[in-house]
């Protein structure tokens, strides 16, 4: 036993390596990825881990694992878990032999997602058991057990916690991590595991009649619980049991859920003792369906009489402010903010960094494309909204189907989609293969910096290592976009801003899908490895004050008394040299 | 209810807002205190205003509701302005002199508060020169823990606990860098907390 302070996805990984993990798989997504990333950094690491292509090629490595008997985990977001629906529904069928925990985690407010779906919804669909942590502690202790609950269910279990369980911190009590390892071995059982119809429909039998042993499952296992204290009661779930806590009176009965599916007589028991009852969760109203299904004549309030906000994340300040408004304490414990917010104080939005090649490459599509319309994806680079050049944005690979799809309307004006060496791995090679045997006319333009940068620097396939520090040879990208169809496919260095639009102007010339490859490793990552390249610098006697530096938007550019400047943040790229009209940016030292 | 001390820690990404919350988090754990926090991830941690919230003694949820913050340690003066209204009447707040000018600024021609204006709206504020005191100690990057050193004398926790924080939490390498770190931003808010 220790205590150390740590992040819920790191104490989520160490309870992975306490239960015997054997075989570890997922696909970055904020605010999931920490939980691989983790178990990477261990030092002696006995099992298989892997950062897959996309979610659902992760779901079914770790699946199989499961099938052949070993502990299995599989991370994800929650957009994510849209990708791996379709095993996830018939995994439930199927079922496992060894433990397979599902961690997808959500993210109320959308602190970095494209929406605020909630993954429990999943669970239920599929029939399968849900945790659902109310703080770091809390999702140490489930993650651990959630291995032997799905071998003792024979069930996938998914494991939601939410933005504040996997970034917050606490002093968390570990337990010893666990030495031994199963060698996978496959039982064949075809009405098992091959779901033709006359097989399935047996198996959906089965897994409805399981669902009574699963409720007791986890009845047993006292993640649900509750004290009665008076004749009002609030139910509350996830981080939002721990703000109610915190400002809850003594008089007023407290219902947490921590697992799913919850057992109906016991919720039907706690609730008819009181007169009044009060729901409070973040995301779906999941548990306030259930408690307004068995409630009978006792009123009950949440997301869905507007007593709670159904969307966005929920705060100590907020729910203080929903239970004063019932009337379940007189008023908000917390005091009056002593001053408001500042409202002049200039916006600090994320950026793409100095350096950025993603920078470089949208200013040339600019250039080259005036008048085009730029579908885009999911990563870094999505941050080219500011620049002008994103105009759509709605999952991993949608670029490329979005772009063509416009494209083949009708639409007169050129389409020039980007997305990210993972993200075109991830989801958009289906669509290229598609929007080239369609006919469609358009540019692609792939971002590759040879990493997975947003999320923190994950390799995928052209990285050319592993998640286990093993060397591959890095994928090529010309060559699958070659076998997809298209017949032009050029590679250039963003930071060669002539040669970067002159390509583009010949894709621009020509009909069909053309792809560009825009190569330059992550100026973070290039930092990491060794690469220094010389900074910048503004001549200040040439500066005219013309701005077109400064509007190229590089953080490390500034802007006062009427001249540019360049600061320590300079990474070297040199793109802003090319800018300059007047030539006054140079390296460093040399003019 | 509540009886925790509640510290929220600003500034810009990549000023090392992270690492500062471990080092207290370490000495929560030397002095077998419960810490609960909340750190800001992902898409934000870009150039992005990112904030830390430190609960010490906290067992309830990592977030600290505006207006009821004990202590605000701003690596940036703006974000100090930015992230006032957490604290509460009568809290403490520590900022570093310096700003960082928001790119967004300079591209869309945005006004900026001068140093003097913004120090004149922060008027209880405990200022430290820490680049100029970071570099003293040997490196520009040591600026988070000047502010911590700073900081600590209104943190219920021991100087000895948080300086084994700092000894547990940076590279090996820059361990004695750290240390002086701390140690002169300890001594200058001294000096500060004199003239508050």
């Amino acid at each position: 036993m220790e205590t150390r302070y740590l992040l819920g996805n790191e104490a989520i990984a160490h309870a992975c390596l306490e239960a015997g993990v054997d075989f570890a798989s997922g696909y970055p997504g904020t605010p999931s990825s920490e939980v691989i990333d983790a178990l990477r950094m261990q030092k002696e690491r006995t099992f298989h881990i892997e950062w897959s292509v996309n979610e659902k090629v992760a779901f079914e490595n770790a699946l199989a694992a499961a099938w052949c008997g070993q502990r299995a985990l599989c991370t994800m977001k929650h957009v994510g878990l849209n990708v791996a629906a379709d095993p996830l529904m018939t995994s439930a069928y199927t079922g496992v032999t060894g433990g397979f925990v599902v961690m997808s985690a959500d993210d109320p407010f959308a602190h970095s997602s494209q929406n605020e779906q909630d993954s429990r919804c999943y669970a239920k669909f599929a029939q399968i058991p849900c945790l659902d942590p109310a703080n770091p502690q809390e999702a140490h202790d489930m993650a651990a057990d959630a291995f032997a609950l799905s071998e003792e269910l024979r069930l996938p279990v998914l494991f939601r916690p939410t933005t504040r369980i996997c970034h917050s911190k606490s002093d968390v009590a570990l337990g010893d991590v666990s030495g031994e390892h199963r060698k996978g071995s496959f039982q064949r059982d075809p009405r098992q595991y091959v779901v033709i119809p006359a097989h399935t429909r047996a198996l959906h039998q089965k897994l409805v009649e399981k669902q009574p042993q699963v409720r007791q499952a986890l009845a047993d296992r006292g993640y649900n619980r509750c004290i009665v204290r008076g004749k009002t009661a609030v139910i509350a779930s996830g981080i939002a049991a721990a703000y109610v806590q915190e400002v809850l009176p003594d008089d007023v009965s407290f219902l947490q859920i921590g697992a799913y599916p919850i057992d109906p007589e016991w919720l039907r028991g706690f609730v008819e003792r009181h007169d009044d009852v009060l729901v409070v969760e973040e995301l779906h109203p999941v548990v306030e369906e259930e408690v307004r299904q068995v409630a009978g004549a006792v009123p009950v309030h949440g997301k869905m009489d507007g007593a709670v906000p159904y969307t966005g994340e929920l705060s100590p300040a907020a729910v203080a402010a929903i239970l004063a408004r019932r009337g379940y304490i007189r008023s908000p414990p917390f005091p009056e903010a002593a001053a408001p917010p500042a409202p002049d104080v200039p916006p600090r939005p994320p950026i793409l960094c100095a350096g950025c090649m993603h920078r470089a490459t949208f200013h040339a599509i600019r250039r080259v494309f005036r008048d085009a319309i730029y579908p885009s994806d999911i990563g870094c680079y999505t941050l080219g909204l500011q620049l002008g050049a994103v105009d759509t944005t709605i999952c991993m690979g949608a670029s490329i189907s979005v772009g063509s799809g416009m494209n083949l309307s009708g639409e007169p004006r050129d389409v020039v989609c980007t997305i990210g060496d993972s993200t075109f791995l991830h989801a958009g090679i289906p669509a290229l293969l598609n929007a080239v045997y369609s006919g469609a006319n358009m540019t692609v333009v792939i971002l590759d910096n040879r990493i997975t940068a947003m999320t923190g620097h994950q390799p995928n396939p052209v990285t050319g290592v592993t998640a286990m520090g093993e060397d591959r040879v890095p994928v090529s990208l010309d060559a699958i976009c070659r076998a997809c169809g298209v017949s032009f496919v050029e590679t250039v260095d963003p930071y060669d801003l002539t040669a970067t639009m002159d390509v583009l102007k010949q894709a621009k010339a020509r009909s069909g899908v053309k792809v560009v490859i825009a190569r330059q490793p992550c100026v973070i990552s290039a930092r990491r490895s060794g690469i220094q390249r010389k900074p910048y610098a503004v001549q200040e006697d040439l500066c005219s004050g013309c701005r077109v530096c400064v509007r190229f938007g590089c953080p490390a550019i500034e802007f006062v008394g009427g001249k540019a400047s360049i600061t320590e943040l300079c990474g070297g790229c040199g793109v802003c040299a090319d800018l300059c009209p007047a030539g006054a940016i140079g390296r460093e030292g040399r003019r | 209810m509540r009886g925790s001390f509640d510290i929220l820690i600003v500034g810009v990404g990549g000023q090392g807002i992270i690492l500062t919350s471990n080092i207290l988090g370490e000495a929560c754990l030397l002095e077998g205190r419960h810490v609960k926090g909340a750190e800001t991830h992902g898409m934000a941690q870009r150039g992005g205003s990112v904030e830390s919230h430190i609960r010490i003694d906290g067992v309830y949820g990592p977030l600290i509701p505006p207006g009821s913050a004990d202590l605000l340690i701003a690596l940036d003066m703006l974000e100090g302005l930015r992230y006032r209204h957490y604290l509460r009447g009568g809290g403490t707040l520590v900022a570093s002199r310096s700003i960082v000018v928001p790119t967004s600024v300079f591209v869309q021609e945005l006004p900026l508060p001068t140093a003097e204006t913004v120090q004149e709206r922060l008027p209880d504020a405990c200022l430290v020169d820490a680049a100029a005191l970071a570099r003293e100690a040997g490196s520009p990057l040591a600026q988070n823990v000047v502010m911590l050193g700073a900081a600590s004398p209104f943190i219920p926790l021991s100087e000895s606990a948080m300086i084994e924080g700092v000894r547990r939490c940076v590279p090996k390498k820059s361990t004695d860098v750290n240390l002086r770190a701390f140690q002169l931003g300890r001594d200058a808010c001294g000096e500060c907390r004199t003239g508050v």
